[in-house]
């Protein structure tokens, strides 16, 4: 049951100080409550925290292994690659910085699509990696994005995406943000065949992910208490000079203001997403 | 008006200030013959204006774009439509005034224009909110849209905002699905959508009005995903690297063009469009005409399919 899960090598939430004589990545500690977790227990309840619930961020592969299939998923536009449009530069190179992100992940850009099965139902499935340079849509994401909706078109069939991103990619400047308007213009030609979008938003979905296409599904999922917004919270924090509500910019809060049709907990998210699938695509 | 000038056009201010002394001069004390002199002068102003504005950089560009004397939505409005009736609010919530939106006739037909509108004063600026918008300002846009193509009427935008308003009751009634519900009602819209960057078009707050079949920018606009004071502050960890920023993002009409994300420049009087705000307005006004004239030719699914090919195309990356 567990057989998507891979061990991931850095354990950021580890506290050292106190934990010096155990093993390496054998205890976590919980974002959220702040309890220290034997990880093979969280590993189990699918990276999310048995004391709180908290939904631990994934990578898009576990994220895929938990929504499939088992076995049916077949990637496509895994070869479509970053160039470097602006030569940008700040203190990294935009070219080394994809690099690092590519070593880390073992990913070719920050969305992995494909398409595949759930629970018997044919669907194509993009899912956003937030390892990868903060699962940002430059060119290659806003691409790949609209070309998965491209083939459900095509297949007719309905589409999955599961987002996890910082927003466009600033280090491909105007052309990320025409991302935003490619892919929800691609999304007018899904909705015009009726076939169905179910965008499951997860930690943290923001800025021109969020205002684009994430935010038009014709059903909007969201993890528990992932962040979900326009701007970051800094950025709000720093225009405003205010301190922000507890809770602001989280899936409850959407949830409460309207924004999300339903929170679902990782254990029941394939199963809410066949359910819909399947109410929407028996005509 | 308030004379204000940015700190790279100071001497060709100083220069016009002095030929108009001396012009004053030769008026007031009958006798003096200055012609020589002022000519001399004028000369000297001609070479100097363009000295410095034929090789501004991104940054200098930028300024410009945000120039407080910088014409705004109001005034090409009142410069380009013969009658001008604006309409209010989104039916659900309030009246964003930091968008502008009514039925003009422009050049004998009739125009639904929507703009960003700043504001010249404080009291002004706050009213507009500086030209950053609430959902409910790109949704007052939107209705007027739909509102545009029941009665055949096409669309010109005017984007000059410094992006959507990032705050607390904005994030509570969905600045974000506000944009998103934009861009994907406008790839549909039956009617020809032209839009004209005239000053900042800063980011999702400008796509917001943007997804039309032509998208021009004036000469000294900017377009760009996130400001180069924000840019800064993520990249840089400091805003005071804005003008790199500005750089590194490539934010002027002439990297646009390049980019392929917009499909012309429309020029400006010497110097920006503050310094002559009729010849700016009638740039705008010609090209307008010429594409909404081509628009005009073709059918409401051409019109569609037009403005999806347009946006369907834009990226650079490598691979199948």
């Amino acid at each position: 049951m567990v057989s998507w899960f891979r061990r991931r090598s850095s354990r950021p939430e580890r506290s050292d100080r106190r934990k010096v004589s155990v093993p390496e990545g054998l205890w976590i500690k919980c974002n959220n409550c702040g309890e220290i977790v034997y990880s093979r227990e969280i590993e189990r309840n699918l990276k999310v925290c048995p004391k709180c619930d908290y939904h631990f961020r994934i990578t898009a592969r576990e994220r895929i292994d938990l929504l499939v299939d088992a076995g049916s998923f077949e990637e496509f536009d895994s070869s479509i690659e970053s160039l470097d449009p602006l030569q940008f530069r700040d203190s990294q190179k935009y070219f080394d910085r994809i690099r690092t992100s590519k070593k880390k992940t073992g990913l070719t850009e920050a969305v992995v699509s494909g398409s595949c099965t759930i629970e018997g139902k044919r669907t194509i499935l993009s899912v956003f990696d937030f390892f990868f340079m903060g699962g940002s849509m430059g060119s290659v994401v806003g691409e790949k994005v609209a070309r998965a909706i491209e083939r459900a078109i095509q297949d007719r069939c309905g589409l999955v995406i599961v987002s996890s991103s910082g927003g466009a990619r600033m280090q491909e400047g105007a052309l990320s943000l025409m991302q935003m308007a490619k892919t929800s213009a691609a999304l007018a030609k899904l909705r015009r065949l009726h076939l169905p979008f179910i965008s499951v938003l997860t930690d943290p979905t923001t800025g021109g992910v969020t205002a684009s296409f994430a935010m038009l599904g014709d059903v909007i999922l969201a993890e528990p208490k992932a962040l979900i917004g326009f701007a970051g919270p800094r950025v709000i924090e720093q225009t405003i000079r205010q301190e922000l509500p507890e809770g602001f910019q989280r899936s409850e809060f959407l949830l409460e203001h309207g924004m999300v049709d339903r929170i679902v907990n990782r254990k029941e998210l394939k199963n809410t997403i066949a359910f819909l699938l399947d109410a929407f695509t028996r005509q | 008006m308030v004379e204000y000038y940015l700190d790279f056009e100071k001497p060709v201010y100083e220069l016009e200030r002095r030929i108009s002394e001396l012009k004053h001069m030769e008026t007031e004390e009958s006798g003096v013959d200055l012609t020589d002199d002022i000519q001399r002068l004028e000369k000297k102003l001609e070479k100097m204006r363009h000295e410095v504005y034929s090789k501004l950089g991104r940054w200098q560009r930028t300024l410009i774009a945000r120039h407080p004397m910088r014409p705004y939505t109001l005034d090409f409005i009142d410069l380009l439509a013969d009658r001008f009736v604006e309409l209010h609010g989104d039916r659900s919530y309030a009246d964003d005034k930091s968008i502008v939106a009514g039925v003009g006739t422009f050049m004998g037909e009739p125009l639904m224009i929507i703009g960003h509108q700043k504001g010249r004063n404080t009291k002004e600026k706050l009213m507009r909110n500086f030209g950053m918008s609430h959902p409910e300002g790109y949704r007052k846009a939107l209705r007027l849209m739909k509102l545009a193509q029941q009665f055949h009427i096409p669309i010109l935008t005017l984007v000059d905002t410094p992006g959507a308003f990032p705050g607390i009751e904005a994030e509570e009634r969905g600045q974000a699905e506000a944009i998103a519900r934009n861009l994907i009602e406008m790839a549909d819209l039956t009617i020809p959508i032209v839009t004209v960057i005239t000053g900042e078009g800063g980011s999702g707050g400008a796509l917001a009005l943007a997804v039309a079949n032509r998208v021009l920018m004036m000469e000294n606009s900017i377009y760009s995903v996130i400001s180069p004071e924000g840019c800064a502050a993520i990249l840089w960890k400091s805003q005071d690297y804005a003008k790199d920023a500005a750089e590194a993002m490539k934010v002027t009409a002439s990297d646009s063009l390049e980019l392929g994300i917009i499909d012309e420049i429309v020029p400006e009087p010497l110097g920006g469009a503050h310094r002559d705000y009729p010849a700016a307005a009638a740039a705008i006004g010609q090209a307008v005409k010429r594409h909404l004239e081509e628009l005009g030719k073709l059918t409401p699914e051409e019109l569609v399919e037009d403005r999806w090919r347009r946006f369907r195309k834009i990226g650079v990356f490598q691979g199948p």
